[in-house]
This record gives structure tokens, C-alpha cells and sequence, in this order.
């Protein structure tokens, strides 16, 4: 009789918790973030639900979001999504239908933004990726249209490419090229080839085209055939917490070359774990602190007094993420995910912080322009604009 | 009551009844709003991780083997499918049952190779080759360009239903129980308990072994085929070691050797880890420190070795009521 | 910019030459790290015939170890210290988990012990995710590494550090197994488990020392990953741990020499592919030509079937 009792008593318990979530009280504007929480990246989780938390308290202390004639509390609702594309695609089903939010911001890492999006698509909810830089975000894979109810706040890794190969073949002035990147990872994947793409299109030549698999830490294979081809730049389009490794047994293997690496680099993590060996890299980013217009001053600084740091692009673009939903809402005038949709594919000129954004027409990619920055004396160093 | 309970047990007429019952419930809770999507949602996912974890059970609960590959078949009928429904046949709902079909021959034939070839293997050495072979599979798919390499298979309908699921759940265990209680079965089970007396007691230890191998996969694959049609997107780095743990976890939690146990260990691992979400990396904590206090009280898992006597066959019943 | 090479020896060697022989090194460090975690499998497995998976996060904490000991002590401590201090900290918490969780489930059936593992595995992975979510640096005043050229060929007095730590280490265990009383006990509880407490043996002693040592070794080899690839998280154990197991299996599991071998193996392969092939390739075809091994030597390369008795 036992395991009859224990089966009969766990079935009762998970119906409760299929009928026993609950709804009701004052009416709010509820937002969900869905972040990398835990997972391969937890550092750009953090700073999406630090810039999300300090964007809502800032506007609940205004007086909250003003819809219609009245003023309502903005509601913050974080799903973890463990930096996985199927828990992505759970929490985003958890936001949108279970806790019933009017927009979705995130997931950040590309390989979770895109299951997400085709949820959010789906249920017709309006989402905004603060991060993810992959252009299948945005598009249809099947029609090869843009999706109607998704939108990013950060440029694309077609455009991220264009700048690196750029960058490298007239700033640089170097020719040859090496790349190594994590085959099995999304956003490294499409920088490197859309790199390799540009780069040779433009004169340049790729000498050696290595990969790895997320988890491992032993590149000196891959970098001694590198060294062996010689290259004057190695691009490195990997999250931020292999860069450090790699250059460190680069730099072990007597490497010299220039190496230079995609936004995925932008943690202010990588200072702590690569020190003096990162001095001298160049990467491309959404934003510099040093050229920051007074939006972007105020909102570091209210950032920085909160949680003790500076904010890095994630909080940065998150943030924007969340302005961008705020006038949307507003301009809707009403809690209906269609016309906040309407609203934010017609924004005109939206300044955040990082830079002056709006959609290009019938499509969820912002036009807007990113930075070159060098890591020098342990900071990330302003280099150059680059225009869309 | 307890009476009642019993007398309910023996009834002929309740797993029909039940299954009926299920799957009116699953057809109108899919088609009128009753339950949210993300109820749904979750409810597929139980669904799915039944089918992972009985089928896992059949050979690492009732022939006593250790695969920690059951995430490399689950990968081969997700990817087969979703090529199937994405690039063969696409646009056609009608065909979503013929790409399960399909997504868990293909985990089953490549599943027959794997135990040819394995079958002088067996205990920790099996383990490995299952573990070098999930290790395969996910590189294979991120060197075919066909399949997205390692982006993976996007834009999949989300074709997985729960009326679909619920079919194929019952599927899995029905077939599951079959084979168990069969001439195969008793085979597999002596496996299990001695080989090397069940091969002297004329036992057909190759081909026992190799069917419930084959059947295995076959709803490995058959879950994963459920999961890319639910998830609409699927990449190498979904079917990984990890998730053989998750789905190792489910068995042991639940039992060995029994149907009940998968059922209960996934439903319990599938709503835990929903429901512990909120608590971040403590949920990863939380969920093996239960598995190893089960295992210090209950070395066979909640239900292990033990049936629900609804699940078992009747003329086995009849027989093991017999004085 | 660190200077990267500060001396050059004896000429250079032909460019293929040059290129063979710099993946060879590449190829022994990641071998003798690989060999020294196999090395904890095997002699778990040869004494309780059982995989004792959570030995990959007992490396993975090896790491963590040895950078909180060098935080938290106010002196500079010598290289060997803080190596033979977290041998003792990982090798006690080895023989600790045997006692809690393995110890009460022997006798049962195998496969809970295992799953045990498993999940001790897990909670110590999650658990230092708890305290560390972002990775982490290890020391880098510990060992200060510089790389000289000998005959064209780069070498770090890091990857010298490694290969002769893991050296030293095979060649005491070695000892250890083949000369003492212990390691005869050990061998003999390998041989027979059921006779030997008969014999006067304390079988539970031998158990926790053989604990000890594989917990040990394993930690002494996170300790060396570390220094060798310094940005370490708590679940670089899941990776590493998995394919030294492969590395024991294929040398023979329970088998000493075999895990040394398997896992000189292992990264002789994952080296020598990258070297040659499409870096792309290289999990397929390792484990492609592992499970080939395995096919046609099923007990690995130097393991011997199990001593059946019917």
C-alpha cells in the first residue's frame, strides 16, 4: 500500500500546483525579464536584473508609468533561464502565459533569445533582447521575414562584423587573420564566420579557422597551429570568461599577435580574470562609459552608487530595454500587448544610454552606431565610432 | 477504505478508464482555455520526461545496465524529426506522427548498431561506450552544415500537443509494460540478476539484450522527436551529459524496475525543478541531496522494484494471488 | 604586453619538426593531468568496483583550494606546501564522502552507490556555484611561469612544473601499490573483496586510505589545471572528470598503468587531431577511435575481464 499512498499523494500535490497559482490584486504594468541567471554566464544575468531592478525602482519613486490618464506601478517578474535554450523557452512560457506580463525583456545569450522569441512570437507578447546581437533573433527562420513581436535594443552581429573586419584591415592595417572561437556557442559562431565573411570579401586573408567546444580550457593545440600560420591579428569572438585563458597560453606559447574580440568580451569581469594580459586588445562594443552623452552619466551613476560597480553594456542596453518599454506603454496609452507592439515598432529617436536608437521600418533591429574600445591600464579605453 | 482502495486496485476497468479519462482531458484542455500555456507547457515536459525515464528504466532499472547516453538517442529522434517536419515534409500537420515514428526508428536503428556492437561490453565498460557515444553524436551534428551545425534546427511547429503527448505516453508505457511482463522480459531480468546462470539456463541473452536496448532508444527518440515539436528549436547543446543526468536522476529518484517509479520520478523531478527555479543554483542542490538521502534510506529509488498492480497484466496478477 | 619567450636554446629544428614536437608537449600536459584524475577512478574502481563520479568535482575543488588556502594564509608559502596541504584537504574530504555516502550503501546494490556519487557530484558542483557564480583566477604569485625556446621549440617551465609534479606523483603511487603493506592490501581487496577482512585485513581502513590517495591525486591535478588554465568555475569538474574517466576505461579501469596510459592517450588524440584535422573534428574522431578501442579490446588496454564466479 505504501507506493500506492506516496503515487497517489505526489499526484495530488502537483495538480495542486497546476490549479493552485492564483491572480488578482492592483492593477500594474508587468514586465518580465528573462535572464542567465545561472549557467555558462552568470555575470550578464546580474547586470540584466541589477539595470532592470534600478530601472523600476527609479520609476516607481517617479510615481510609476503613466498609461492612459493614470500613473501605475511598473512589476518586475525574473524567470532564470540557466543560459539553456529549453529553459529559456520554459520561462518565457512561464512569463508570458502564467504570469500574464505585457512585454518580455531578454534572454540576452543568443542561443536562449532565439527559442524565446518563437514563443514570444507565438502568444503574440512583444519581447525585446537587450543583448542578443544574432540576427535569427529577429527573423523568421522559415519565411526569412522579420518577426512582428520581437525586438532588440543592440545592433547585429552583421553589422558587429562589418566594423571588426573593417577595423582591422584599415586601423590596424594587417592582412592576415586567425580566428578561434566556440563552435557549439551561437554568438561566437556568427561573429567568426560572418568575420571571416567580410574580412576576405574586403582583401583580407584568413589564415587559420579554429574552434572549441563550450567547457574546454586547453586551447594550446588550436593556438600552436596559429602560431604556425602566423597571423598578424587573432580574432576572438568568445565570451568573456575564456578570453583571459586563451591569451594567457597564447601569450605562454611565445604568440605576439594583435588579438582583437566581438562584444562578448564587455564584462568588466574579464579585467578581474585576465589582468596584465589583456593589455593592448581591442574589442567592439555597444557603449563607452568615456564618451558618455548626460543620460548615460546619470544613469552610472545611480548604478554605480546602487550596486557598488560600473555598469557594463548588458546593464547598459538592458536598461534601454526597459525605457524603450516604458514610452512604448505610454504612448499605447492602454495594457495591450498589440498596441504596445504598434508603439515600439513607431518609436522616433529614442535616446537611452547607449545612443539615439529606432527601428528600422517593419523590422525589430535598431539603427545605431558602436564603439572600438582597448583594454589599457586594466580599463576599457574609447578608440573610434563607428556609424551605421 | 482501505477496502475500497483495494477492491479499486484489482477493478479491470480503471487503466482504461484512466486512459480515456486522460485523454478526453488532454483534447479539451488543448482546445478550450482551462489551463494557461505555460501549464501546458509543463504538463508536455512530464509528459516527454515519462516517456525519457521509462524507457531509460528498462535498461539501467530491469536489465541492470548503466547507459548514461539516453540524451545521444534523444538527440537523434529530436534532430530526425525536425528535419523531417522541417525541410522533407513541411507545412503539414498530418505528417507530425509519421516524424515521431521516424525520429524514434532512427534513435532505435542507430540504437541496434550501438548494441551489436556493445554487446561483449557490459557494466562500467557499457557506460563508457554510451557516454562516448552521446559524445559523438552531439559532435556529429555540430560538423553537418545540413542541420545547422552547431546553431542547430530553428523554426520547428510547435506540433507537440497535449492530446500527442498523452498518446504517446501511454504509448511508451503500455509497450513498456508489455515487454517487461514477457518471455523477453523475464529474460532481461535475468540479465539483470545473473547472466552468466540465465545464459546456461538457455536464456537468449544476446537478443534479449539487444530488444530492450532497441526499444529504449526507440522512446528516447520518440521523447526527443515530442521535445523539438514543443520547444520549436533544438541544438547540439541541448541533448548533452547534463541532461543524461537529469534523466539518470529521474530514474533512481523514482525506482528501479518500475513503471510507477518513472512515472513518479518524473513527474516529482519534472514539477521540483520548475517549481524550485526561483532559488537559482540551490535548486541543483536541493534536487541531489534528496536523491542521495533516497539512496542512503532506499537504495532502489522511491518505488523500486515495486509495481502500482494497475500497471501490471492481469494474468499476472491472477498468478501472483495465487496461493 | 608580458614578455613572452626569455631565452633561446640549441638552433631550431626543421618547421614540421618544430610543429610535432610543440604539439607533443602540448599533448603530454594535457595527458598527465588527464592520467593523474584517471588514476583516482581506477583505484576506487579496483577496490570497490565502483565509479565513484564524483571524483571530477573533488578535482574541480583541488582549484578552488588551493586559491582560497593562498588567500586566506598571511605568509608566501612554497609551490610543494600548498600542493601537499591540498592533497590532505581534498584527500580527508574524499574519504569523508566515502563514510557519509558510500560506506552505508555497501552491500546494496551497486548501481545506488554510483548514483550517490553522482549526486554528491552535483551538490558539490552547486554548492561552490553557491558561494563562487563567476569564475575565479587562480594565484598568480605562486608559480611565476616563464617560457624559454629549446631547439624552436616553446616550452614554460609551467608545462616542465607539470608534467614533473604528475611524474613524481605516478611513480609514488606506483610505489605505493606495488612495495607497501597497504598497497598489498589493496591489491588483495581488488583481488577478492570477500576473503580478505577474513584474513585479518581491515578492509574498512584500506577502503578510506584507497579513498584518500585517489582524492588526493585528483585534487593534486585540479591544483596543476588550475595553474595551467588559471580562470577556473565550479563546473570545469563536469568536462575534465567525464573524459578522465574515458581515459581510465580505456587503459583498463582497476587498472594502475592503465589509467596512465589511457590518459596520455586521450590527450595524445584530442592534441594530435586538433594538430592535423579540422579542430572541428576533434570530439568525433577521439571518441570515435575510443569506442573503437573499446569495441575490440572491451576491458581497455590493459584491464583484464572481471574474475567471474558462476
Amino acid at each position: 500500500m505504501v507506493p500506492k499512498k506516496l503515487f497517489c499523494l505526489s499526484l495530488a500535490l502537483s495538480s495542486a500546483f497546476l490549479f493552485g497559482c492564483g491572480q488578482g490584486g492592483t492593477p500594474s504594468v508587468k514586465i518580465g525579464l528573462n535572464a542567465e541567471l545561472t549557467g555558462e554566464m552568470p555575470a550578464v544575468g546580474a547586470s540584466a536584473k541589477n539595470a532592470a531592478e534600478l530601472f523600476v525602482s527609479q520609476i516607481n519613486e517617479a510615481g510609476g508609468i503613466e498609461v492612459g490618464e493614470q500613473k501605475l506601478p511598473m512589476e518586475l517578474v525574473v524567470g532564470d533561464n540557466g543560459a539553456k535554450a529549453d529553459q529559456a523557452a520554459a520561462v518565457a512560457q512561464r512569463l508570458i502565459s502564467q504570469e500574464n506580463v505585457l512585454v518580455m525583456a531578454g534572454p540576452d545569450a543568443s542561443a536562449c533569445a532565439i527559442p524565446a522569441s518563437e514563443i514570444a512570437e507565438s502568444l503574440k507578447c512583444p519581447m525585446i533582447s537587450p543583448w542578443s546581437t544574432n540576427p535569427k533573433t529577429t527573423v523568421d527562420s522559415t519565411t526569412g521575414k522579420p518577426k512582428n513581436y520581437v525586438f532588440r535594443a543592440c545592433f547585429t552581429d552583421i553589422f558587429e562584423a562589418r566594423v571588426l573586419a573593417k577595423f582591422v584591415l584599415n586601423t590596424l592595417n594587417a592582412k592576415t587573420a586567425a580566428a578561434l572561437y566556440d563552435v557549439a556557442s551561437e554568438a561566437p559562431n556568427a561573429q567568426a564566420t560572418l568575420f571571416k565573411e567580410v574580412f576576405e570579401k574586403n582583401g583580407g586573408r584568413m589564415v587559420a579557422f579554429e574552434t572549441y567546444t563550450t567547457g574546454d580550457r586547453d586551447f594550446s593545440a588550436q593556438l600552436t597551429k596559429i602560431k604556425a600560420a602566423n597571423p598578424e591579428v587573432i580574432f576572438l569572438p568568445t565570451y568573456y570568461n575564456d578570453v583571459p585563458l586563451v591569451i594567457e597560453q597564447a601569450h605562454r606559447l611565445g604568440i605576439t599577435a594583435q588579438f582583437v574580440g566581438s562584444d562578448a568580451w564587455s564584462s568588466p569581469e574579464i579585467l578581474k580574470l585576465g589582468g596584465a594580459h589583456l593589455e593592448g586588445s581591442y574589442f567592439c562594443n555597444h557603449y563607452s562609459t568615456e564618451i558618455a552623452t548626460p543620460v548615460a552619466r546619470e544613469f552610472m551613476k545611480a548604478y554605480k552608487d546602487r550596486f557598488g560597480q560600473d555598469p557594463d553594456d548588458v546593464a547598459a542596453l538592458t536598461y534601454d530595454a526597459f525605457g524603450l518599454i516604458t514610452q512604448a506603454v505610454t504612448r499605447a496609452g492602454k495594457l495591450d500587448r498589440e498596441a504596445v507592439r504598434n508603439a515600439l515598432a513607431s518609436i522616433q529617436k529614442y535616446e537611452g544610454v547607449t545612443g539615439t536608437m529606432q527601428f528600422q521600418p517593419g523590422s525589430g533591429d535598431p539603427i545605431k552606431s558602436a564603439v572600438m574600445l582597448q583594454i589599457k591600464d586594466g580599463k576599457f579605453d574609447w578608440v573610434a565610432n563607428a556609424e551605421p | 477504505m482501505r477496502e475500497f482502495f483495494h477492491r479499486l486496485a484489482q477493478n479491470r476497468w480503471i487503466l482504461p478508464a484512466l486512459i480515456v479519462a486522460g485523454f478526453v482531458f488532454a483534447i479539451v484542455a488543448q482546445n478550450f482555455p482551462i489551463l494557461n500555456n505555460y501549464t501546458k507547457f509543463v504538463l508536455i515536459t512530464a509528459g516527454i520526461n515519462i516517456i525519457l525515464c521509462a524507457s531509460l528504466n528498462l535498461v539501467n532499472g530491469y536489465m541492470g545496465e548503466f547507459s548514461v547516453g539516453h540524451a545521444g538517442f534523444m538527440s537523434l529522434g529530436a534532430y530526425a524529426s525536425a528535419i523531417f517536419t522541417t525541410k522533407w515534409i513541411p507545412d503539414s500537420a498530418a505528417f507530425f506522427p509519421v516524424s515521431v515514428l521516424f525520429g524514434g526508428a532512427v534513435a532505435a536503428g542507430i540504437g541496434f548498431l550501438l548494441a551489436l556492437l556493445s554487446f561483449k561490453t557490459r557494466g562500467d565498460y557499457l557506460a563508457i561506450i554510451t557516454l562516448a557515444f552521446l559524445m559523438i553524436v552531439k559532435s556529429a551534428w555540430e560538423n553537418i552544415p545540413y542541420v545547422g551545425g552547431p546553431r542547430g534546427v530553428l523554426g520547428i511547429d510547435p506540433m507537440t500537443t497535449l492530446p500527442w503527448t498523452f498518446f504517446w505516453t501511454v504509448v511508451a508505457l503500455w509497450a513498456i509494460r508489455n515487454l517487461v511482463y514477457s518471455k523477453f522480459g523475464r529474460a532481461i531480468t535475468a540479465i539483470r540478476e545473473d547472466e552468466i546462470a540465465a545464459n546456461a539456463m538457455g536464456v537468449r541473452v544476446r537478443e534479449a539484450k539487444i530488444l530492450a536496448f532497441v526499444v529504449s532508444s526507440f522512446f528516447g527518440g520518440v521523447a526527443g522527436a515530442l521535445f523539438a515539436h514543443q520547444i520549436s528549436f533544438i541544438n547540439p547543446g541541448s541533448f548533452d551529459i547534463v541532461k543524461s543526468t537529469e534523466i539518470l536522476v529521474m530514474v533512481y529518484l523514482g525506482g528501479v524496475a518500475s513503471l510507477a517509479g518513472s512515472i513518479l520520478g518524473a513527474v516529482i523531478f519534472t514539477f521540483l525543478s520548475q517549481a524550485l527555479q526561483p532559488l537559482g543554483y540551490w535548486r541543483m542542490v536541493i534536487l541531489p541531496l534528496m536523491l542521495v538521502l533516497l539512496m542512503l534510506f532506499r537504495p532502489r529509488g522511491i518505488l523500486g522494484m515495486r509495481e502500482l498492480s494497475w500497471l501490471i497484466p492481469r494474468r499476472e496478477t491472477q498468478k501472483n494471488n495465487a496461493p | 604586453m608580458i614578455p613572452a619567450v626569455v631565452a633561446d636554446f640549441a638552433g631550431t629544428l626543421p618547421d614540421w619538426g618544430v610543429y610535432l614536437a610543440q604539439q607533443s608537449v602540448n599533448a603530454l600536459q594535457l595527458g598527465s593531468i588527464y592520467a593523474l584524475i584517471a588514476l583516482g577512478y581506477s583505484m576506487v574502481y579496483g577496490v570497490l568496483v565502483m565509479i565513484n563520479f564524483a571524483h571530477g568535482d573533488l578535482f574541480m575543488l583541488g582549484a578552488f583550494a588551493c586559491m582560497l588556502l593562498v588567500a586566506a594564509l598571511p605568509w608566501h608559502l612554497p609551490f610543494v606546501v600548498v600542493l601537499l596541504m591540498v592533497m590532505l584537504i581534498i584527500g580527508l574530504l574524499g574519504v569523508l564522502i566515502e563514510r557519509i555516502a558510500y560506506r552505508p550503501l555497501r552491500g546494496g546494490p551497486r548501481v545506488s552507490a554510483v548514483i550517490t556519487a553522482l549526486g554528491c557530484g552535483l551538490i558539490i558542483e552547486n554548492l561552490t556555484l553557491v558561494k563562487f557564480p563567476y569564475s575565479q583566477h587562480m594565484p598568480t604569485d605562486l608559480f611565476v611561469s616563464t617560457s624559454f625556446r629549446f631547439a624552436g621549440v616553446t616550452i614554460s617551465t609551467l608545462q616542465l612544473l607539470i608534467i614533473g609534479v604528475s611524474a613524481i606523483l605516478m611513480v609514488a603511487l606506483d610505489f605505493l601499490i606495488q612495495k607497501t603493506r597497504y598497497g598489498m592490501a589493496m591489491r588483495a581487496i581488488s583481488f577478492d573483496a570477500g576473503t580478505v577482512p577474513l584474513m585479518g585485513i581491515p578492509a574498512n581502513r584500506i577502503i578510506s586510505l584507497t579513498f584518500f590517495v585517489g582524492a588526493a591525486l585528483g585534487g593534486a591535478a585540479g591544483m596543476l589545471y588550475g595553474l595551467a588554465y588559471p580562470v577556473i568555475a565550479p563546473s570545469m569538474g563536469i568536462l575534465v572528470g567525464w573524459k578522465a574517466f574515458i581515459a581510465a576505461v580505456i587503459g583498463g579501469i582497476g587498472s594502475i598503468r592503465g589509467a596512465v596510459l589511457g590518459g596520455f592517450l586521450l590527450g595524445a588524440v584530442e592534441v594530435m587531431v586538433v594538430a592535423y584535422l579540422p579542430s572541428t573534428y576533434r570530439d568525433l574522431i577521439s571518441y570515435s577511435l575510443l569506442l573503437i578501442i573499446l569495441i575490440f579490446k572491451p576491458y581497455g588496454l590493459l584491464g583484464s575481464p572481471p574474475n567471474v564466479k558462476v
